[in-house]
C-alpha cells in the first residue's frame, strides 16, 4: 500500500534548517526520493519539496513529524490536490553516428528540451519534465549518457491557494 | 538607552530576567567569561555537580517536580556530549530543560579546535529545538526563545549553543518580555466537534476505561483528570510516567498497566470497548503486541503532540490540546449532555475487574528470611506517609517502586521512564530537593544505578541536601537477570555486580550516614532511623533476595491479556 507523496515545505533559511529535516527522516527510517531547497522571494524563508513515499500511516506520521520542526513553517502535502510537479535534468551524451545523433535528438525534441552545447561527438541538454518523463527520457538514452544530474522535483499548488496564504 | 554589556553579562541577567532560580553547572574554557559573570552575582544560585550528565538530571529532576524549565551549563566538548544521555532522557519524557554549551570561537568552529564538537548537530535528535548563537546581538532574544520553546506546547529541552567569542562580546542589552516565532504555534484548546464525539461515545461505552500519561502530570491537568473519571465512574489505570495525576490510593484506580503493570489494568485494557488516552503516548512497554492491542475499543485520543495521534495505533477521535483544557471542556460537555453513564452495563463491567483483581497480582510471600524488595518499598511508603518525593533509577527496584508506592500526588514519581537512565535517580533526587528544600525526597535505586551517578553524593554534601537513598542490592542487574532467568535459560551472563564497594564506609567518606540492613525485621526501624534524621543524607543498603522477580510480567510479543504472574512461577517451582 505504499503511496508516493510531494510535500512543499517552508521553513526558516537557518544553517541547520536542511539537517534537521534530512536527519528527521534517517533517524526514523523514512524514504526519501527526492529533495529540493532553495531560498525563496523572502531570503530569510527556504522552500524545500521532498518526495517520499510509504503507507498512509507512515506518510501521515512524516507529515506530523515534519510539522513538529520548530523551524517548518508551514507545509502541504501538494499530492492532496491539483499541482503542478517539474524537475530539471542536465544531461551529457555521447554520439559515436548519426543513429545515435538521431536518437538523441528525438528523445530531447520530444520533451521540448534545449541543446546547451554541440561540442564536436557530444550534446548537453537542458530538460523539464515530470519525474516520470525525466525518467522515461533517460531510459531511451540510456546507452549514450556520460554524466546527468537532477534537480529533484519542484512543486505547486495550482488555482489561487499558496503556502504564503496558508 | 539600553545597557552596553558583554555576552557573559547578558546571558546571567538574562536568566535572572527570565525567574530562574538555580543553574546546575560545571566550569571549562569555553564558559569561563560566563562563569566569571556567574561569580559577581547572587541572583542566579549556580549548583556545582561533579559530572555534567549529574547536571542535566539534576535540572530534569527539579523541572519534574516544580514544572518549572531546568536550566543547565557546560562546557564545550566532552561537557556537552556528558550532557547528552542526560538531554536525551529530558526528551524521551518531555520535560522542559534549557541546556547552555560552551562552544569554540565562531572563527574556530569546523577547525577541530581543542574541545571542539558539533553539539547542534550532536544534540538534533534528541531536543526539542536547539541554536547556536553567532552574534551577540541574538543572544537574549535566543534565550527567551530557548525557555519558550522549551517549557510550552509539547515540552522538552533546548540546546542553545554559546560560542566563546560571543560571551565577550558588548551590546545593548534588553530581555524580550514576550517572543512570538512564526514557525511555532503550539495548540491549546481541542476542536469542539471532537470533543463533542469524545462524550458521546464515552456515554455510549459499555466496557469503558480511562488511560492516562505523563501528558496528565506535565500538562497539570490532575485536577480535570480526577473531576472526569469521578463524572463518570470509571476504572482509570496510569502509565509508568502517569502515576499520582490520578490517586493510585481511590477506588477506582485499578493501577499501573503495560509490562509490569496489574493484572486487572491489562485484562480491563484488553476487554474495553471505549478506551480514553489522556496524554500517553501508546508505548510499546504499554501496548505489548500491537496487534493483540485494545481489539474490540474504539479509541479516543487527548495528544498535545499531534505526532502522537496515531502513531503507534489508529485513534478513532483524535483530540489535539492540552490535556487540561481539552478535559475542562470535556468535563463541561458531559455535564451539560445531562447523560448518564450506562449504569447496568459498567455495574457488570466493575464486576469483572474486581474479579481480575481478585486474583491479588502484586502480592508476594511475606515470611520469607531474606528482605523481599517490595517490603522495603511499602515500608518506605508508610514511614513517609505516602508522601515524599520519589525518585528512581532504572530496572526492578524503579518497578516495585512504582508498583508499591502509592503516589497520590502529580509530580511525586520521578524516573526515566523512556529513555530508561540508569544513574538518573540520584542526581535527580539533588533537583528535587533544592526545588523543594523541605519535603522528604527519597531516591530507590540499586547497587548497579546508583555506581553510575555516585559522585554527586559530593554535590549533595556541598549544599546540604538530606536525601535519602534507598538502595535495593541484589548483588546483580536485577532487571538484567530477570530478563536473563526467563529468556536465556538463566545464563547470567555478566549481570553479576562483583567486587562490591562497602557502601556504608563509601556514603560516610563522602561525608554522610551509611546503614546496612540485611535482616526483614530491621526494614522499618532503620527507615524510621534514616527519615527522622532531617538534615542528613542517608545512604540505606538493603541487602535484599536475588532471586526475587518483578510480576506481573507481559513477554515481549504478547498482548496485554496473556500476563505472566507469581503464581504461574510459584506453582512451577
Amino acid at each position: 500500500m505504499t503511496e508516493r507523496h510531494t510535500l512543499a515545505l517552508l521553513l526558516e533559511n537557518t544553517a541547520g534548517s536542511l539537517s534537521r529535516v534530512a536527519g528527521l527522516f534517517s533517524a526514523r527510517a523514512y524514504n526519501i526520493e527526492s529533495l529540493s531547497v532553495a531560498p525563496t522571494e523572502d531570503p530569510t524563508i527556504s522552500r524545500m519539496t521532498v518526495v517520499t513515499s510509504g503507507s498512509p500511516q507512515i506518510i501521515d506520521q512524516i507529515v506530523k513529524q515534519l510539522n513538529k520542526l520548530i523551524d517548518v513553517i508551514v507545509l502541504v502535502d501538494l499530492s492532496d490536490g491539483l499541482r503542478v510537479e517539474r524537475e530539471l535534468l542536465l544531461v551529457k551524451m555521447r554520439h559515436d553516428n548519426d543513429l545515435e545523433k538521431d536518437k538523441i535528438l528525438k528523445a530531447v525534441g520530444k520533451l521540448e528540451g534545449v541543446l546547451l552545447d554541440t561540442t564536436e561527438g557530444v550534446y548537453t541538454a537542458e530538460i523539464t519534465g515530470s519525474s516520470a518523463q525525466l525518467d522515461e527520457f533517460v531510459r531511451l538514452v540510456d546507452s549514450s549518457i556520460l554524466e546527468l544530474a537532477r534537480s529533484g522535483t519542484l512543486g505547486l499548488q495550482l488555482g489561487p491557494k499558496s503556502l504564503n496564504s496558508k | 538607552m539600553d545597557e552596553q554589556l558583554r555576552g557573559a553579562e547578558i546571558f546571567v541577567k538574562a536568566l535572572a530576567d527570565e525567574g530562574v532560580e538555580f543553574l546546575f553547572g560545571y566550569p571549562g574554557g569555553a564558559v569561563l567569561h560566563i562563569y566569571d559573570e556567574i561569580f559577581k552575582q547572587d541572583k542566579v544560585k549556580h549548583i556545582l555537580v561533579r559530572h555534567e550528565q549529574g547536571a542535566t538530571h539534576a535540572a530534569d529532576g527539579y523541572a519534574r517536580a516544580c514544572g518549572r524549565p531546568g536550566v543547565v551549563l557546560v562546557t564545550s566538548g566532552p561537557g556537552a556530549t556528558n550532557a547528552v544521555t542526560g538531554i536525551a532522557t529530558a526528551y524521551m519524557d518531555s520535560i522542559p530543560m534549557v541546556v547552555f554549551t560552551g562552544q569554540v570561537s565562531t572563527a574556530l568552529i569546523g577547525n577541530d579546535a581543542f574541545q571542539e564538537v558539533d553539539c547542534v548537530g550532536i544534540t538534533r535528535p534528541c531536543v526539542k529545538h536547539n541554536f547556536l548563537v553567532q552574534r551577540v546581538e541574538d543572544l537574549a532574544e535566543t534565550i527567551k526563545k530557548a525557555f519558550y520553546v522549551a517549557s510550552t506546547g509539547r515540552p522538552g529541552p533546548v540546546v542553545v549553543d554559546l560560542p566563546k567569542d560571543v560571551t565577550a562580546e558588548v551590546t545593548s542589552y534588553s530581555y524580550p518580555k514576550t517572543v512570538t516565532m512564526r514557525s511555532y504555534k503550539p495548540p491549546v484548546d481541542g476542536d469542539p466537534e471532537q470533543i463533542h464525539r469524545a462524550c458521546d461515545l464515552l456515554l455510549s461505552a459499555k466496557k469503558p476505561m480511562i488511560y492516562s500519561g505523563g501528558g496528565a502530570v506535565i500538562g497539570n491537568a490532575s485536577e480535570e483528570l480526577t473531576k472526569f473519571a469521578r463524572l463518570l465512574g470509571y476504572p482509570v489505570t496510569n502509565t509508568l510516567m502517569g502515576l499520582g495525576a490520578y490517586p493510585g490510593s481511590d477506588p477506582q484506580f485499578v493501577g499501573m498497566l503495560g509490562m509490569h503493570g496489574t493484572y486487572e489494568a491489562n485484562m480491563a485494557m484488553h476487554h474495553c470497548d471505549v478506551l480514553i488516552s489522556i496524554g500517553a503516548r501508546f508505548d510499546d512497554r504499554v501496548t505489548g503486541d500491537l496487534e493483540k492491542f485494545c481489539p474490540e475499543a474504539k479509541i479516543i485520543h487527548i495528544d498535545i503532540d499531534p505526532a502522537s495521534i496515531s502513531k503507534n495505533v489508529y485513534v478513532d477521535v483524535p483530540i489535539v490540546g492540552s490535556v487540561r483544557s481539552v478535559l475542562r471542556e470535556l468535563n463541561q460537555a458531559i455535564e451539560s449532555s445531562g447523560r448518564a453513564p450506562v449504569d447496568r452495563a459498567t455495574n457488570l463491567w466493575w464486576a469483572q475487574i474486581k474479579e481480575w483483581a481478585s486474583i491479588k497480582c502484586l502480592d508476594y510471600d511475606k515470611t520469607s528470611k531474606l528482605i523481599k524488595p517490595q517490603s522495603v518499598i511499602e515500608a518506605l511508603h508508610k514511614v513517609t506517609d505516602g508522601d515524599a518525593y520519589i525518585t528512581s533509577d532504572v530496572g526492578q527496584h524503579q518497578m516495585w517502586a512504582a508498583q508499591y508506592y502509592t503516589f497520590d500526588k502529580p509530580r511525586r514519581w520521578i524516573n526515566s521512564g523512556g529513555l530508561g537512565t540508569m544513574g538518573f535517580g540520584l542526581p535527580a533526587a539533588v533537583g528535587v530537593q533544592l526545588a523543594f528544600p523541605d519535603s522528604v525526597v527519597a531516591c530507590v535505586t540499586g547497587e548497579a544505578s546508583f555506581q553510575m551517578c555516585i559522585q554527586e553524593l559530593s554535590t549533595c554534601l556541598q549544599y546540604n541536601l538530606p536525601i535519602k537513598v534507598v538502595s535495593l542490592n541484589n548483588r546483580y542487574m536485577g532487571m538484567v537477570r530477570q530478563w536473563q532467568e526467563f529468556f536465556y535459560e538463566s545464563r547470567y551472563s555478566n549481570s553479576y555486580m562483583d567486587a562490591l564497594p562497602d557502601f556504608v564506609k563509601l556514603a560516610e567518606s563522602y561525608g554522610h550516614i551509611g546503614m546496612r540492613i540485611d535482616q526483614p525485621g530491621d526494614v522499618v526501624g532503620a527507615l524510621e532511623e534514616a527519615f527522622g534524621l532531617r538534615d542528613r543524607l542517608v545512604v540505606m543498603d538493603f541487602i535484599t533476595d536475588q532471586t526475587e522477580n518483578v510480576y506481573p510480567m507481559i513477554a515481549a510479543g504478547k498482548g496485554q491479556h496473556e500476563m505472566h504472574l507469581a503464581t504461574d512461577d510459584r506453582e512451577l517451582a
